[in-house]
């Protein structure tokens, strides 16, 4: 299977959300009840049901003003935070074709990828007591098909394809723009790449993590905390194993009075 | 477009002005990012609002709201003070070497005005070339002559400096300078430069002269007819050139043919007047043809009627009566309309004083309104509207109408390319197609004419409607559209020999130059002749492939004219046929094959034969026309409401816009009993208490009125709200917290309308003649139906047209706006 990357141009994006409305229709997300919030962003933030955003930012400095335009929505880590954290084996998976994916079968509701997420990616709802996010449609690129987003994209601002191919185009593009590859932390890479112009920096940027990172808190609970808990739990089952062994098995308490 | 979509690849400029691409056109970026990355091109826009098209432009200058021709004007002065001219092109291609009448003055010596105006309108007999004693204008090659077009027309843009330009419209003149510049340099022959352009141009009071000023800079810098050059309308809808095409206006019929008058009431005197004549033997006056393309389309309508008779059953127009748009509302409001079709309209909401306009609709007997869903036209009596039901009389029918993909047929884009277009699914319920619904019209209108009679009922019992199959009523049943298209591109009706070649009776006439001016040939739209060929429906053809690599695609679909893909193509080269620019010529001679190679020439004849500009009589580009009723150079004139005063000259307002009498303004103000309803409904030039300019716009996520997009969860997430977009300084200035509700108000709305403020540094306000004037805009997507709802920015526009067109001024108005006090 291939590894994909999508990459976003943030020079190209006109603001059109045909990407928006194509996430929402190809996933049969409904639309939400919004009100005007003194910007065209609308939905407010991503939610549930909003798992892709155009986020308006207006940025004034010496070069004038900028009216940029973001595609907001999972990066697809390689090292996924939101895995990492995730406490149920299934729920959230990094695939082999880069797409962090979710099953809300496997998803027990927990939150801690909403926590554990540097880009504040996952949305849960009390409603349906599980989380979701973009999948990179998968059930798209496993079909050989780009997802809905790329395929709605009339600028050339979203492109699509495999790994490699798509990290020598950004980093060309970058170079011709004199602008930068985000993100550009070499220990934590993802499947979804920006290209930033050269005067806009991502903490310029509403809800961009200029600095992307595993969160050391998930590395601690993960890796420290976790194989401790797993000797309790491990104990806890012991003793429960012990005590059946030596006292047998739990026996219904008999009912006083009966009939 | 002269040209078409994917040819702005080949721009070396693009100048997006009067147009938001990015938004109303967001495809179209598609090609602009082509050119910007294979050829390097800039992308300029002209704006008074920083929209998505400028968040993504090179370079952006801001300019007032109808400032266009003092911007355009001073453009053009720009590349005759730095010679940036393509000579040759306009020496051989244009007007720029022909004498003008001595007599004629310009702008520039009648302080605005040219000669021969007499109170309202221009008497014309001054604009006109000099002509020799063959009738063929008087050239001066040197271009020296003082009465030559290029040096009347030196001196009418020399007015134009950039301090004047910058003083009148607001531009940084950093901005103006790199505008002039950076597409001025597309005057070598190998460069192109592009214009893309849409309603912002168009709809003002001189709307027309925009477009012209616009040909004016692109002949001069010799980009007519050249691949990425042109001047492209980006049309408002995907079918609005199908609609213009096939005479959906009043003024023409199917194939731009002019409509007839009540004094011409024989062909023969329809032919006489509307058929111009050329002495050149070089020019090909191609609309010498005239009488070829009405008798052909006389004879698609009447089949079994002789020429004559089918003449004289068209009905035919008052000579001075204007039917456009605004005359149409201002005569319902007066009472002199008994019904009326709303075809997937929405002038409730769309049409400009819309308050007016509604008020109109209830002095309508009845009211047919087919549409998607229902519309704020077709609930104009329901409280919604703001009126008491009780007290409307108007009888309305709402009638479901098929969308566009559960009904069959063309759809023409701004390419001019038609594509033929399936249908998907049946549509819900009893919706019909808009075929359907008029065929049903027609049988029953057919059916009370043959029984009841009445005052002339021949044109509709002998109208050909052959579209279908014939029921054993006999009447006609599930018409076909690709009938209707058949009779568009027209059949021979009897044997002809045509160029030597024998044509049977039901024959496709292979193109227009074969229609026949005897009967002899039908076309319903000669422009579109050629469409269809005895086996196939062009317009269905799907074959991407593009054996020149430039882009022309002429085995995708089918384009007017005889799948031209670039028209005036014979600009695109020199008097030896060889292309000016050797890496994207669009049409080239070659001495080999005696042949043009490339896309499809305009006209005939080979190298040098004739001239290029084959739709104006003498041939030659008009840099100078007579065709304008307010002048044969674009000039700037303010805006009907404006607050600031014209210093290019003593002309505050164009002196030939129609301006409604007062009489007319009584008869129509005082039965609506509108609030505040008065003279200056019809626009005011004195409004000190509403001092802001005003422009309305439409943005991505909205269509139209929305009658169509507020239905629709999807997009009404998005923008769910009207809103009125302001400078932060403007908003500090009346105490406006971005967000919060105000109150738009103009002379015609006192009451005013309710919307969100949107506080955004893309607007700032504007140094004009030394003094601070403040711009705001608002969508013209809202109404009171739909998922969402919300004010009408047209309950404040005025009811003033352009002096051509009579297309209403929408982008330049005067309001006032306050906050909400609670």
């Amino acid at each position: 299977m291939t590894e994909y990357i999508k990459l976003i141009d943030l020079t190209k994006c006109t603001g059109c959300r045909g990407c928006q409305v194509a996430c929402k229709n190809w996933n049969g997300l409904p639309a939400e009840k919004t009100q005007f919030i003194g910007s065209l962003q609308n939905p407010a933030d991503l939610s549930y049901d909003t798992w892709c955003l155009i986020r308006f930012d207006e940025i004034e400095n010496g070069s004038g003003l900028k009216w940029v335009m973001r595609h907001d929505a999972c990066m697809h880590c390689d090292w996924p935070a939101c895995v990492k954290a995730c406490p149920s084996p299934g729920a959230l998976v990094k695939t082999e074709t880069g797409a962090v994916v979710h099953d809300p079968n496997f998803c027990i509701g927990c939150k801690a990828c909403t926590v554990a997420c540097p880009f504040d990616i996952p949305r849960y709802s009390a409603v349906n007591e599980n989380i979701s996010k973009c999948t990179l449609c998968y059930d798209r690129i496993t079909d050989g098909r780009k997802p809905a987003c790329v395929t709605s994209c009339p600028t050339g601002c979203l492109t699509f394809g495999p790994k490699a191919e798509m990290q020598v185009r950004a980093r060309a593009r970058a170079a011709e723009i004199s602008g930068v590859v985000y993100p550009n932390n070499p220990k934590y890479q993802t499947n979804v790449l920006y290209i930033m112009p050269a005067e806009i920096r991502a903490a310029q940027l509403q809800h961009m993590n200029p600095n992307p990172k595993m969160p050391t808190t998930v590395l601690w609970w993960k890796n420290l905390f976790k194989p401790f808990t797993l000797i309790g739990m491990g104990a806890v089952a012991g003793a429960a194993m012990l005590h059946y062994m030596v006292r047998g098995p739990h026996e219904p308490e008999k009912k006083e009075g009966g009939e | 477009m002269t040209n078409h979509w994917n040819d702005i690849q080949h721009a070396d400029a693009i100048l997006i002005m009067g147009s938001n691409a990015a938004e109303n056109h967001p495809i179209s970026f598609k090609w602009v990012n082509e050119a910007r990355a294979k050829r390097g091109a800039k992308l300029l826009n002209v704006d008074p609002r920083f929209t998505r098209t400028s968040a993504v432009a090179d370079h952006y200058a801001r300019i007032r709201s109808g400032t266009d021709i003092a911007f355009l004007g001073g453009m053009i002065n720009y590349a005759i003070r730095n010679n940036r001219i393509n000579w040759d092109y306009i020496r051989d291609y244009s007007d720029a070497a022909y004498l003008v009448n001595p007599d004629f003055r310009g702008a520039a010596d009648l302080d605005g005005v040219f000669s021969g105006l007499k109170g309202s309108t221009y008497d014309k007999s001054t604009w006109s070339y000099q002509t020799d004693e063959n009738g063929v204008p008087k050239r001066d090659e040197t271009m020296q002559d003082p009465n030559s077009v290029f040096q009347l027309l030196k001196k009418h843009y020399a007015r134009y400096t950039p301090e004047k330009v910058c003083e009148l419209t607001g531009t940084d003149p950093k901005d103006f300078e790199t505008v002039c510049d950076v597409f001025t340099a597309t005057y070598l022959p190998e460069k192109s430069g592009t214009i893309m352009y849409a309603m912002g141009t168009t709809q003002h009071t001189y709307g027309s002269q925009n477009v012209r000023a616009f040909s004016v800079l692109q002949i001069l810098l010799g980009n007519i007819g050249v691949a990425g050059g042109g001047i492209n309308a980006l049309r408002g809808e995907s079918n609005v050139q199908g609609s213009t095409d096939h005479g959906a206006l009043y003024h023409i019929l199917p194939g731009y043919l002019k409509y007839p008058k009540a004094s011409e009431q024989s062909l023969a005197v329809y032919n006489t007047n509307n058929t111009p004549k050329s002495n050149d033997p070089m020019s090909i006056n191609w609309w010498g043809n005239t009488p070829k393309y009405m008798a052909s389309l006389l004879k698609a309508w009447w089949r079994d009627a002789d020429l004559e008779t089918g003449y004289s059953y068209l009905p035919k127009i008052d000579d001075t009566t204007n039917y456009s748009y605004l005359p149409i509302f201002n005569e319902m409001a007066r009472g002199n309309i008994k019904g009326m079709f709303a075809w997937g309209m929405n002038p409730a909401v769309g049409a400009p004083s819309a308050r007016l306009i509604r008020r109109a609709l209830a002095k309508l007997e009845w009211l047919v309104a087919i549409d998607l869903w229902e519309t704020e036209t077709s609930a104009f009596w329901q409280k919604e509207a703001g009126v008491d039901p009780s007290t409307i009389n108007t009888e309305v029918f709402l009638l479901p109408a098929a969308a566009s993909m559960e009904k069959e047929g063309s759809v023409a884009n701004s390419s001019r390319l038609a594509q033929w277009r399936y249908k998907a699914v049946n549509p819900p319920g009893r919706a019909e197609d808009d075929l359907a619904i008029l065929t049903m019209l027609v049988n029953k209108t057919k059916e009370l004419y043959a029984k009841e009679g009445g005052a002339f009922p021949d044109p509709i019992l002998n109208l050909s409607w052959n579209y279908g199959k014939l029921g054993l009523d006999g009447k006609i049943h599930h018409p076909s559209p690709r009938e209707v298209a058949k009779e568009i591109n027209g059949f021979f009706l009897v044997d002809k020999e045509v160029d030597g070649k024998l044509y049977k009776a039901g024959d496709m006439v292979p193109g227009f130059p074969a229609l026949q001016d005897d009967g002899s040939t039908c076309s319903g739209n000669w422009l579109y002749c050629n469409s269809i060929s005895d086996t196939e429906n062009r317009m269905m053809r799907r074959d991407t492939s593009d054996p020149t690599g430039l882009g022309f695609y002429h085995n995708w679909a089918w384009c007017w004219p005889m799948n031209r893909r670039i028209i005036y193509n014979r600009a695109s080269v020199d008097k030896k046929g060889q292309p000016f620019a050797k890496d994207k010529p669009v049409i080239w001679w070659s001495p080999l094959k005696k042949a043009w190679l490339g896309d499809v020439p305009d006209g005939g004849g080979g190298p040098g034969a004739k001239h290029p500009f084959i739709m104006v009589p003498h041939g030659r580009a008009q840099l100078f026309s007579a065709s304008m009723t307010d002048g044969p150079f674009p000039e700037h004139y303010e805006p009907l409401e404006s607050q600031v005063r014209n210093t290019i000259s003593a002309a505050q307002v164009s002196p030939v816009i129609m301006r409604w009498d007062k009489k007319v303004q009584e008869e129509v103000c005082d039965p609506m009993l509108v609030e505040g309803c008065n003279a200056a409904v019809f626009g005011c030039e004195e409004a000190p208490e509403f001092p802001i300019v005003c422009t309305t716009y439409r943005v991505v996520e909205h269509w139209q009125t929305g009658q169509m997009t507020r239905w629709l969860p999807w997009l009404t997430e998005l923008v769910p709200n009207q809103f009125v977009e302001m400078s932060e300084e403007f908003a500090k200035e009346k105490g406006i917290r971005n967000g919060e509700l105000v109150r738009v108000t103009s002379i015609r709305n006192r009451e005013g309308i309710i919307a969100n403020a949107y506080v955004t540094k893309r607007f700032k306000p504007f140094t004009i003649n030394g003094e601070t004037v403040h711009q705001v805009g608002m969508t013209w997507h809202f109404g009171y139906k739909g998922l969402v709802t919300g004010a009408n920015a047209n309950d404040l526009s005025p009811f003033v047209g352009d002096a051509n067109t009579m297309i209403p001024e929408y982008k330049a108005f005067l309001v006032n706006v306050e906050k909400v006090r609670r």
